[in-house]
């Protein structure tokens, strides 16, 4: 029986091992043993950040060729370099991510969002869409810290996650739990490539702003002290902040929700404490700049559009190469905006910052004369980006505007910044209503002449910043306002004496909304002039785009205002890999606009040439998103909106060029950050004491 | 064609080989994470239960028991189902890698699933028919998968739900088990 049992045991055992011997013959699954030595090296942490399922799902992805031995976001240099030698690979830098919370919140995650028995972000987005009111806030129920494997994020008293940058390996699994993404991971290019997003928590002042900024921020950095902070984080979307603090007309303040309780935020004061604190220091903070890709860049124009282009495009890794007709950079920021305003010793500071980076400059070069978008490709660029500046004056259409002694608004600024000395004689009459208007006013005034600025609309329809036109009656510049030139009247030398002009009336509205004015018949006056300064507009100078040989063919599309034409999403033009943007694409416009869209051409010009294709998301935010745009503002304690203190008084104001206004101190910046009502989408942070009046005072408690 | 429904019914509900039976506990707990491995599981103990009853079946009625080695029956099974489970991970390796991934270190477990030997040695208790021990090892495999798959079904939902520390994991995952385990001996009464 032993005997029998044991050959009915051994002939079973016989028969499977038979089995499976051919099995293993036929089933063979022939393995990469560098899968199984990587994955040794691998730190086994089973994260996902990878994008792998776990580490030998990453292991087999670098062997097969389908990751690069970085791909592992836990692992150390030295097991990449390790993983790296396996593969017969050369390491390749990883850029830095860590992740980073999108949501202003405040007390509000807790006080809104109370789900009955969902204890789980998802849970709670799942049953009730995970919204009250806000679409995109942070729910407060904390999926993200328990999905975090490192324990970098921990909830803060505010209801809000906190990341630990020293923990966070960027993995995702917070951004994977999040609901609402709240969450981001992204690194130094991922961040300059970001457009606008209406899943964003977008407060209305980030809306409004062409840059971009993120504005709730860098005021809650300023807020917390952190003023390198604040600087870098406007310096993600903005190279020009010394410059913007001086002279931006803050689009964002008009929708500043605080409006609604006493006055806006100062945000550009802010904005400027901080640029002014960096300028006075005299060094520029280290800007990070990711690996050379070897591509090389044309920029022609060193304006506000050309300089942020380039500044982008150095920083995502890319060589570019600024070509201006002027002596110096700076566009129309340099030879536009007077000393007073911007003083050129700062705005050349600022520019180092950036050339100082990598950008190289060519000046005095100019388009169509030195150049061409054939010989720059000869010479190797492999993009061009066209931002050349709007610096035609518009005439008056009036009879004599041709005579000596009329001077375009941004001709003669112009020349007085070239140091040209251009003659003004004692009596100026400016006609126009807008910035360039106020600055060849302010300039005259201030070289002793005096001036008239004539506007055919009344005050309240200038389209210059209130602050400009207060400068200029301080100043003492008079103001014709509903008068409109009719004919420049001359003397038997060509030159200019008088300007007869027409007394104007206001009539119905036009498309701009502003009430038409229509000339008095037969109320034509004279007024003596040594100079007269038409600022009515500017449009770009587009003869530098024709070619002498073939006069009247451009190689670019144009407008009829002499604008180019490009797509409004990617700015490349008709010729495939030039690419524009600033006033020669727009049309006289917003130095902020510029540097902003001097950005998004950057951001093309990299997906151009990285990738080919540039994608723009559908969720792209362009307008101001409605509902965010409400005027209800509670429990809000009025504060007094800070002073920009003046640098000069009385004749040593009207006599020099020194710069009129001073930055705030820190004390009045802090106070200035602290009335920032920290807004979301639709919420804004309210004053705490005032809710615990609200409760106390409340019939219900 | 009733009596091989009801013992279709009573396998997979009545007398289910996990929460009635209280075989194959281990990759019961330990695959029922996530509804998706949790089917792959169930899906390759179906197959690998039905394939051992039906072998150990034909080896106990053409080997064991002609030679009079019945008491070698369990030491036998053992030896078919070892190499039986091998034969599985060498086909999944190789025609279906995913479900092999995601598998894992539970695919070695069938080896040492008591549910699967638990399934042969009922057939032979039972005195089944080869038919009828096809049937009911299917059966059993389908009771299993169902198990395994409601319990990770409720597992996925207490994930993201807040509990004690010491709760979570598998001492809710027992818990729960034993909650589904008063569950189906409603069933008790149908056969």
């Amino acid at each position: 029986m032993i005997l029998t049992s044991g050959l009915t045991l051994f002939g079973i055992g016989l028969l499977a091992a038979a089995i499976l011997g051919i099995a293993s013959k036929l089933l063979f699954v022939k393995e990469d043993p560098r899968i199984a030595l990587i994955e040794d090296n691998l730190p086994g942490a089973n994260c996902g950040g990878c994008g792998f399922p776990g580490c030998s799902g990453a292991a087999a992805a670098i062997v097969a060729g389908k990751a690069p031995a970085s791909i592992c976001i836990v692992a150390d240099g030295e097991a990449i370099a390790t993983i790296a030698a396996l593969m017969g690979q050369e390491v390749i830098e990883r850029e830095p991510e860590l992740a980073v919370r999108d949501c202003t919140g405040g007390l509000r995650a807790a006080d809104l969002f109370h789900y009955e028995g969902a204890l789980d972000c998802r849970a709670a987005h799942l049953l009730y869409g995970g919204s009250k009111s806000c679409p995109e806030g942070c729910l407060g129920l904390g999926s993200c810290v328990r999905a975090c494997p490192f324990d970098a994020i921990h909830m803060g008293p505010e209801g809000l996650p906190v990341i630990d940058p020293t923990q966070c390996k960027a993995c995702g699994n917070c951004v994977d739990a999040c609901p609402r993404g709240v969450i981001g991971v992204s690194g130094m290019s991922a961040r300059l490539l970001h457009l606008n997003q209406t899943t964003d928590c977008l407060a209305p002042c980030r809306q409004k702003c062409p840059a971009q900024i993120n504005i709730p921020r860098y005021i809650e950095q300023i807020k917390a002290g952190d003023y390198d902070g604040a600087v870098m984080t406007i310096k993600e979307r903005n190279p020009l902040l010394v410059t913007c603090g001086r002279v931006c007309p803050r689009p964002c303040e008009t929708v500043c929700r605080r409006q609604y309780v006493d006055e806006t935020v100062g945000i550009n004061m802010l904005k400027r404490f901080v640029a002014d604190r960096e300028l006075r220091s005299g060094v520029h903070l280290p800007v990070p700049c990711a690996k050379d890709t070897g591509k090389c860049v044309a920029v022609i124009g060193g304006g506000p559009a050309g300089l942020s282009c380039a500044y982008f495009l150095r920083r995502l890794g890319h060589s570019p190469t600024i070509f201006d007709a002027m002596p110096a950079l700076g566009g129309q920021t340099r030879y536009g905006i007077p000393e007073y305003r911007l003083p050129k010793a700062d705005l050349d500071w600022e520019i180092q910052g950036i050339l100082d980076l990598g950008v190289e400059a060519k000046l005095n070069t100019k388009f169509g004369r030195d150049f061409t978008l054939e010989s720059l490709k000869a010479d190797g660029f492999d993009a061009v980006f066209i931002g050349i500046g709007a610096w035609q004056a518009s005439g008056m259409y009036a009879e004599g505007e041709d005579l000596d002694g009329v001077m375009g608004g941004i001709e003669f600024l112009t020349a007085h910044a070239l140091g040209q000395k251009p003659e003004t004689g004692n009596k100026v009459i400016v006609v126009g209503g807008g910035n360039t208007a106020i600055d060849a006013a302010r300039t005259c005034v201030r070289l002793g002449a005096e001036v008239t600025l004539m506007y055919r609309r009344t005050r309240n329809e200038m389209p210059a910043d209130v602050e400009e036109i207060v400068g200029a009656e301080d100043e003492g510049v008079q103001f014709k306002f509903l008068a409109a030139p009719a004919r420049v009247i001359g003397d038997e030398n060509g030159r200019a004496t008088h300007l007869e002009y027409y007394e104007m009336e206001l009539g119905e509205p036009d498309e701009s909304g502003r009430r038409r004015p229509v000339k008095k018949e037969g109320s034509e006056q004279r007024m003596e002039a040594t100079l007269i300064i038409p600022a009515i507009g500017q449009k770009p100078d587009l003869a530098c785009l024709y070619d002498d040989s073939e006069e009247g063919t451009c190689p670019l599309e144009t407008t009829k205002w002499q604008t180019i034409v490009a797509d409004p999403d990617t700015f490349e033009t008709a010729i495939p890999g030039v690419f524009t943007a600033g006033d020669v694409y727009t049309g006289p416009d917003l130095v902020i606009s510029a540097i902003g869209d001097g950005r998004k051409a950057a951001r093309s010009i990299h997906y151009h040439l990285t990738e080919a294709a540039i994608p723009i998301p559908e969720t792209t935010q362009k307008t101001m998103i409605p509902y965010t745009l409400f005027k209800e503002i509670d429990s809000v304690e009025r504060k007094k909106r800070a002073v920009l203190p003046h640098l000069c008084h009385g004749d040593e104001r009207n006599c020099t060029f020194n710069e009129v206004e001073g930055p705030l101190d820190e004390q009045q910046a802090l106070a200035e950050a602290d009335r920032c009502l920290r807004c979301g989408l639709v919420c804004y942070d309210r004053d705490e004491p005032f809710l615990a009046e609200e409760r106390e005072t409340s019939p219900d408690s | 064609m009733q009596e091989y429904f009801l013992l279709f019914i009573g396998a997979m509900f009545v007398n289910n080989i996990v929460l009635a039976q209280y075989l194959g506990n281990c990759p019961f707990i330990g695959t029922s994470k996530d509804t998706g491995v949790a089917i792959g599981m169930g899906g390759a103990v179906v197959f690998v239960a039905v394939m051992a009853a039906a072998i150990t079946w034909l080896v106990q009625e053409y080997v064991l028991a002609p030679f009079g080695l019945d008491f070698l029956q369990t030491l036998a099974f053992i030896l078919v189902i070892a190499a039986l489970v091998q034969f599985v991970e060498m086909f999944l390796k190789k025609v279906i890698p995913p479900l092999y991934k995601s598998l894992g270190i539970f695919l070695p477990l069938i080896t040492t699933n008591c549910a699967v030997m638990g399934i042969a040695l009922i057939c032979q208790r039972e005195e089944f028919g080869f038919v009828k021990t096809v049937l009911f090892s299917f059966a059993s495999g389908l009771g299993f998968m169902l198990a395994l798959v409601l319990l990770a079904g409720i597992r996925e939902k207490l994930a993201v739900r807040r509990l004690p520390i010491a709760m979570r994991g598998t001492p809710i995952g027992l818990i729960m088990a034993g909650l589904m385990s008063l569950a189906f001996f409603a069933f008790k009464g149908m056969i």
